[in-house]
């Protein structure tokens, strides 16, 4: 399932293009960004303790070790709690209302926040199995964002 | 681990202030700080050449950096001791913290901690709202439009489902408190509140509505900490401090190990064993409410009642004045006033309030023994501290 909302920017009270952010990578994050543009979710995992974490960083949180990979994830997971926010806290989200905030316990562990999407979403509801899309923020730049997934269904993201 | 060493007994309030609370567009922020500090000190019937030590939090109106050095300077003060600290609504609590170890080991005899901030005023409503995306990841939260109501609305959901509390339920927390709220002179909101109103009120983020979140006030308030020594020759009634704890298990949401399980356990569990006391002593608990799930967790973790019973807890009356356990008898931050780290140390003045007596209709009868739990973040920072009026 492809995500239902438009790409790139939307007209907020109808004056200016509030573009949707894009995604800001640093040190600790570039590979995650890089391979979000190639539509891949990827996760570290500790070489030391095999823990994968979400959040990238300079050392595996569990055991501090600094010996890290990333790898694939599935891009399959369940939603652990979700909200539908009525209204907006950044302008650049206003003209969307309503819309999804979810947290994903991914099937490889770690557990990170995005929106639900889909014309489905708004009948969210915990525990429903979901996968990753890949949401074009302009420029080439693309964020992960998940849809609930049905059952059997083949995948049709690129 | 070896134990804290205790601060049971060590160190007393001896002196609280609130400023005007409200729309206050006549005084800046560090103006309400100034406002509740001398209210503070009168109260203790000192003067300000007594005042060594001067803790703050931080101010999203009047983000100076230093802020504990800019609030020093603005009192006209020279501390040998003097910090500003950032842990969010946990601010308070962890200064009053840090303010009885330094007594303690003699960096600081009398310590002002105070907080507070011109949110309702000082900035656009819009503002004050988009300030506080600062609490979201940067990179990985933020980009996907998340709002602190959004956050603690995921947080309500995942306890509603796991343990079936209710919307309801959480309009019996807004309820309450506003009950309290009417009871005292200087609270934000003074008009009664019913359960339909909580219920039909416009959502924020589900199933949080808009009577389900905290006020954004004009507020300052103020302590005065003193050795238990020095507190027996001043004027005013101490409160000593019995225990306090604290634990940090992350900042961001998406990093929270779990969703109906945060760290006012193990934060109270510390404070519970400095004081030799447990949940059946408590009389009166001031909780951080910033949300109405918030202090119904808060009720769980602290030992009042059993997991997923925290609603029910509220829904039956067990948490008014009478009942119980009143919580929250000022009315809280839903009711009574929110502003910044000023929130949280409403719930230490009224918990000294309470245990000094005479409070008319607001007085739990009996006060001895109080609770008071500040959290800071998403349920990220917790500190708990019990405060006595003798020493036990």
């Amino acid at each position: 399932m492809r995500p239902s909302r438009p790409f790139q920017g939307y007209l907020v009270e109808g004056r200016e293009l509030q573009p949707l952010p894009q995604p800001i990578a640093n040190a600790d994050s570039q590979a995650y960004w890089s391979a979000a543009r190639e539509r891949r979710l990827v996760i570290r995992r500790c070489m030391t303790c095999n823990a994968y974490h979400f959040m990238p960083r300079h050392l595996c949180p569990t055991c501090w070790s600094d010996q890290l990979e990333w790898v694939d994830s599935k891009g399959t997971g369940t939603v652990h709690s979700f909200t539908i926010i009525r209204r907006a806290s950044a302008a650049a989200f206003s003209s969307l209302v309503p819309y999804v905030l979810v947290l994903i316990d991914l099937d490889e562990g770690p557990r990170m926040m995005t929106n639900l999407l889909g014309d489905d979403s708004l009948s969210v509801a915990i525990g429903d199995p979901v996968k990753v899309a890949f949401e074009d923020r302009g420029d080439g730049s693309l964020i992960p964002q998940f849809c609930r997934s049905i059952p059997g269904e083949t995948d049709e993201e690129a | 681990m070896k134990k804290p060493d205790s601060l049971k007994n060590k160190v007393a309030i001896v002196g609280v202030g609130e400023s005007d609370i409200g729309r206050v567009p006549t005084m800046s922020g560090l103006g309400l700080n100034a406002q509740a500090a001398k209210r503070a000190l009168d109260d203790a019937g000192l003067n300000v050449s007594d005042i060594d030590g001067m803790l703050t939090a931080y101010s999203f109106t009047e983000p100076y950096f230093m802020l504990g050095s800019v609030l020093s300077e603005y009192l006209g003060l020279k501390p040998r001791y003097n910090a500003s600290m950032v842990v969010g609504g946990a601010s308070p609590a962890v200064m009053l913290k840090h303010a009885a170890e330094a007594i303690v080991a003699g960096q600081a005899e009398t310590i002002l901690i105070c907080a507070g901030e011109n949110r309702a005023t000082g900035q656009s409503r819009d503002a004050a709202v988009a300030s506080l995306l600062a609490v979201g990841h940067p990179y990985f939260e933020q980009p996907y439009g998340g709002s602190i109501p959004g956050y603690y609305a995921m947080i309500a959901n995942r306890h509603m489902h796991v343990y079936g509390t209710t919307r309801e339920q959480m309009a019996s927390v807004a309820v309450n408190t506003r009950e309290h709220a009417l009871m005292h002179p200087n609270a934000h909101m003074k008009t009664p509140l019913t359960t339909e109103q909580v219920l039909s009120a416009k959502s924020i983020a589900d199933p949080l509505g808009m009577l389900d979140c905290c006020l954004i006030s004009d507020a300052g308030g103020a302590l005065i900490v003193t050795s238990a020594e020095r507190a027996r020759s001043l004027k005013s009634k101490p409160i000593y401090l019995q225990g306090i704890g604290e634990y940090h298990t992350h900042e961001h949401l998406m990093c929270a190990p779990s969703l109906t399980e945060f760290g006012a356990t193990q934060s109270s569990r510390v404070a519970y064993e400095m004081a030799g006391l447990g949940p059946g002593d408590i009389d009166v608990a001031e909780l951080y409410d910033c949300f109405t799930i918030v202090p119904i967790i808060e009720l769980e973790e602290l030992g009042f009642c059993k997991p997923g019973e925290g609603g029910a807890f509220f829904a039956s009356g067990h948490a008014h004045i009478g009942g119980s356990l009143p919580v929250n008898t000022h009315g809280g931050m839903l009711s009574h006033a929110h502003a910044g780290a000023a929130g949280g140390l409403f719930g230490i003045v009224e918990a000294v309030r309470q245990l000094r007596g005479g409070l008319g209709a607001r007085q739990v009868e009996g006060a001895e023994v109080a609770l008071v739990h500040n959290e800071g973040g998403i349920l990220s920072s917790h500190c708990t501290l019990i405060l006595a009026n003798a020493e036990g």
